[in-house]
């Protein structure tokens, strides 16, 4: 019997911008910024959908929860194979427990196989949600995931991890979170970002799931690192071994 | 207030991450940490000399090799309810477990904490660390995981009482079949005082073996930019960025790396950072303390020359 699969896509700053801290410390300036699909998403669909071609899953469903605009971040996912999209429609700024909470009702309503999230947003760092999601769903979780194989009723997948690798093995249904190793995520040509288009993509307000999203933490402000200023120049290798070899002989005094 | 660390280990050793929590956390009320695994006698030896620990909770169950998520989270949710606080480092268990750990207990989690200004207030990077976010959490309980490499490890020389915990079974649907360690003995990169990084510039595996060889001169341990793993040059788990590892040595070198901002993300707690690149124009030549402007291939054999000259030679 062959799978459904529920993607889940945060649509961010896209990563190669450089960000700028709002002078007030009220947040980081988003206005007129360059947006675009969480890469770690990005290789959550990617894998998802070729579990499709290879026979594993029939269908993709791309859900994203945001403002109109976040429907970019799911059409990428419907022009790179995605079957249909979910937006949840919400201009609130939701903590990451929100976020599991609202993912989790639609495990409720879709019950697919194995949901794939990418492992972290790069816009708030957190690195949750896949994990909030299996808890509330009660499901095995594996997160950061370089390689996934689904046999039947079993995922075998190789998490990255602090001693290196570690291969494991868990029963469906399940949460898989992506690492940027995992695949290589296509680029939809053109026909298919227009096909993308004519796809299924139901929008479901917020307030349709009676969820309590209220957040939990305070952000008090937001600042800017200190700058690293600039360094001198090194004329030789031979100056260069000479400050490291006192820089070594100090730590060693120290220590 | 009480504070439960859950101990960071492998292979039977504690991490060096532990010590470091505990510091972090040491002003917020007596701490217990709890450890976890088969074959932990001397994580728990080591653990109960921390100072400032007051107990070591211990279940040998092998339910917990492999620390899945999923068969941690039960206990430490029971056990919860004791503590004001719980908490472990940011590595990839405290990264897999806390979260689920905080659903479990519907608590909104404070993972990668940089500093703790209060019992409920904490600083942590967003942006990959290009902002830094102050939050204060009203909830009456905390999870959160620490960014070690922000701080310092604890003293040793306590005798913490070491007590066994008792719990239900252990279950879990999701079980290790295989640990691919990456094989060599270069320092930990999380608490070493000297990193020597290499990028996807060195052109192959052959090529990384030069940083490899640099760094074990120092008694350094190795990074890499995520290109150089990548393309197959270096083992994952020696990334350093904002997908990586988070270091702050005293002195990093960084050969042959153009400082992207994921990688940068790792790099700014380094006291000291030495780029050598062709460019001078490269970023992380820009916010580098010295650099040196030329080809690695030259550069990093000449550089080890001089050092040896110097005695700086491989213990
Ligand atoms: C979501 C996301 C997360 C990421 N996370 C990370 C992360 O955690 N860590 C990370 O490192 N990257 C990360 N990256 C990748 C990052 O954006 C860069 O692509 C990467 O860091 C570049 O690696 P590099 O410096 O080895 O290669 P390049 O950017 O190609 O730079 C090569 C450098 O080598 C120099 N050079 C070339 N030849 C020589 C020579 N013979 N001698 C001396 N110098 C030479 C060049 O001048 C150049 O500066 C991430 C990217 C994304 C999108
Ligand atoms: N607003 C969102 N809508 C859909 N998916 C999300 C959203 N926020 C986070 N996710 C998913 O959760 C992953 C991890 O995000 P985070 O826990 O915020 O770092 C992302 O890569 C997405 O797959």
């Amino acid at each position: 019997m062959a799978g459904k699969i529920l993607v889940a896509v945060k649509r961010v700053v896209d990563h190669n911008v450089r960000i700028r801290v709002k002078p007030d410390g009220s947040g980081v300036e988003t206005q007129g910024v360059r947006m675009s699909m969480n890469p770690f998403c990005k290789h959550a669909v990617e894998a998802a959908v070729a579990l499709c071609e290879a026979g594993s899953a029939e269908e993709v469903v791309v859900v994203s929860i945001g403002p109109k605009g976040a429907t970019d971040a799911i059409l990428t996912g419907l022009a790179m194979g995605g079957h249909r999209g979910i937006l949840v429609e919400t201009d609130e700024t939701l903590e990451t427990l929100a976020i599991a909470k609202i993912l989790a009702s639609i495990v409720d309503e879709e019950k697919p196989d194995l949901v794939l999230l990418g492992k972290q947003a790069v816009d708030d760092d957190s690195n949750h949600v896949g994990q909030m999601l299996a808890a509330l769903t009660d499901r095995p979780q594996a997160t950061f995931a370089s390689e996934i194989t689904w046999d039947g009723d079993t995922l075998t997948v190789t998490r990255e991890v602090d001693y290196g690798r570690a291969k494991v093995s868990l029963t469906l249904p399940a949460v898989v979170t992506a690492d940027l190793r995992l695949n290589t995520p296509r680029n939809a040509a053109l026909p298919m970002v227009m096909k993308a288009r004519s796809k299924p993509l139901s929008v479901r307000p917020l307030g349709d799931f009676g969820i309590d999203t209220a957040p939990r933490l305070v952000t008090e402000k937001v600042s800017a690192p200190p700058e690293r200023g600039g360094g001198q120049a090194v004329k030789s290798v031979e100056e260069l071994a000479a400050i490291i070899a006192e820089d070594v002989a100090a730590m060693e005094g120290a220590s | 207030m009480s504070v439960l660390v859950l101990a960071d280990h492998d292979l039977g050793r504690l991490s060096p991450s532990t010590a470091r929590t505990v510091h972090a956390v040491a002003e917020l009320g007596p701490i217990d940490i709890l450890v976890l695994g088969e074959g932990v006698d001397q994580v728990v030896a080591d653990a109960a000399q921390i100072s400032g620990v007051q107990r070591v909770r211990v279940s040998q169950d092998s339910g917990f090799v492999g620390q899945s998520a999923e068969a941690l989270v039960p206990l430490l949710a029971e056990l919860a309810e004791g503590y004001s606080h719980i908490v472990a480092s940011a590595g990839s268990v405290g990264r897999d477990v806390m979260p689920r750990l905080a659903a479990k207990l519907d608590l909104m989690p404070v993972t990668d904490v940089t500093a703790l200004l209060g019992p409920n207030r904490f600083e942590r990077p967003i942006y990959a660390g290009n902002a830094i976010e102050t939050v204060t959490s009203n909830q009456t309980q905390h999870v959160l995981t620490i960014r070690t490499s922000s701080f310092a490890p604890a003293a040793n020389g306590n005798s913490a009482t070491i007590e066994p915990v008792s719990h239900a079974p252990v279950i879990s649907a999701a079980r290790l079949i295989d640990a691919l360690r990456t094989e060599g003995d270069t320092p930990d990169l999380g608490s070493a005082r000297i990193v020597v990084g290499g990028g996807v510039s060195v052109g192959s595996a052959e090529g990384f073996k030069l940083i490899e060889q640099l760094a074990a001169q120092l008694g350094a341990a190795v990074g890499a930019t995520r290109a150089a793993v990548d393309a197959g040059y270096a083992p994952n788990d020696w990334q350093v960025g904002q997908t990586g590892k988070v270091i702050a040595p005293d002195l990093y070198i960084a050969v042959g790396i153009s400082g992207a901002l994921q990688h940068l993300a790792g790099i700014q707690g380094a006291k000291k950072i030495i780029a050598i690149n062709k460019d001078a124009e490269a970023p992380l030549v820009q916010i580098a303390e010295l650099r040196l402007i030329g080809d690695l291939f030259e550069m990093v054999p000449a550089l080890m020359r001089e050092l040896e000259a110097r005695g700086v030679r491989q213990a």
